[in-house]
């Protein structure tokens, strides 16, 4: 078995993988929270989100604090599992090549 | 993409989720420094109450509490001030934000047990139960710390669990409560202190 197969394009970028490292183990993150945590900009992150979002591997709820929007996002089931499946992938990656 | 790289990423999605959850900058340093706030408030209140006579009795004279709510204050301001800016200086030397997602959670959930604690002993005195302030002092504090240690350096539970145990060994004790809480809130913190700066702050952070 040629275990590279099961890394998962989407997460080639660091700043999706990030992303999805955050949401993995938060709840509900705001856009900012996000981009404070990864050291992006808004545009750069917008972008990343944006194909996470096409792929369904996160979730926006848009809102409101007064009457500011407040964008946050969250993890999928789809997500979590292409999340969780790249990890294995990597680490098998890892023994592979020992 | 070779194995260094793969590790790398694993070793970097470990870091992101670690530090989107936990607030890792409180510093050693001002445990140390709310520990020596703590003692030396705890020689004026104890100054106060073997001139006072009193030795330290459920009674309420209202001078003289008003005069250990100012001692409690003044050493409440000290502590916090030097927890502040140790961590303050740390986050900055860290390159870290002071200010972020996970220290808000940390700060929410130490404040959610201290403020309900802090009612509860103002109550405590207004009916003048001056011997259950000490011990309700220690309890309080130890679940504020349990509960903020899913947020911060796990180590601080162990700090909680050593507050709360105090706390009720003070409580069965009554009449120590001033020895009680200079243990929880002087020593302890000293010791917590120096054992977070020797484990975490000793080598510069990287």
């Amino acid at each position: 078995m040629n275990p590279i197969g099961n890394l998962n394009k989407v997460f080639e970028s660091r700043i999706r993988l990030g992303v999805m490292s955050v949401l993995m183990v938060n709840e509900e993150v705001s856009f900012n929270d996000l981009k404070e945590m990864l050291e992006v900009t808004d545009g750069n992150l917008a972008s990343h989100l944006g194909t996470l979002e096409e792929n369904a591997y996160i979730k926006v709820h848009k809102g409101f604090i007064g009457r500011k929007t407040n964008t946050t996002y969250s993890i999928t089931k789809t997500g979590e599992k292409a999340f969780k499946g790249h990890l294995a992938a990597l680490e098998a990656m890892i023994k592979f090549s020992q | 993409m070779n194995e260094q790289q793969h590790l790398d990423t694993l070793t970097d999605i470990k870091r992101i989720m670690e530090r989107s959850t936990r607030f890792m900058s409180l510093s050693g340093l001002g445990g140390i420094g709310a520990g020596v706030s703590a003692l030396v408030g705890a020689y004026f209140a104890w100054d106060l109450l073997s001139a006072a006579g009193e030795g330290y009795q459920p009674v309420s004279e209202t001078a003289l509490v008003s005069r250990l709510l100012l001692i409690a204050g003044a050493v409440l301001l000290a502590a916090l001030g030097a927890g502040f800016y140790f961590t303050w200086r740390k986050a900055r030397r860290q390159g870290l934000p002071v200010w972020d997602a996970a220290a808000r959670k940390v700060f929410i959930n130490l404040a959610i047990p201290l403020v309900t604690g802090g009612l509860f002993i103002l109550g405590l005195l207004k009916h003048g139960y001056l011997a259950l302030v000490a011990p309700s002092c220690l309890v309080f504090y130890g679940l504020a710390l349990v509960n903020a240690g899913k947020y911060t350096v796990t180590d601080i539970r162990y700090l909680g669990y050593a507050e709360i145990a105090l706390g009720i060994i003070a409580l069965f004790n009554l009449y120590h409560g001033l020895f009680f809480w200079a243990l929880g809130f002087g020593v302890l913190h000293i010791l917590y202190g120096a054992i977070m700066w020797w484990k975490y702050e000793r080598i510069p952070a990287e």
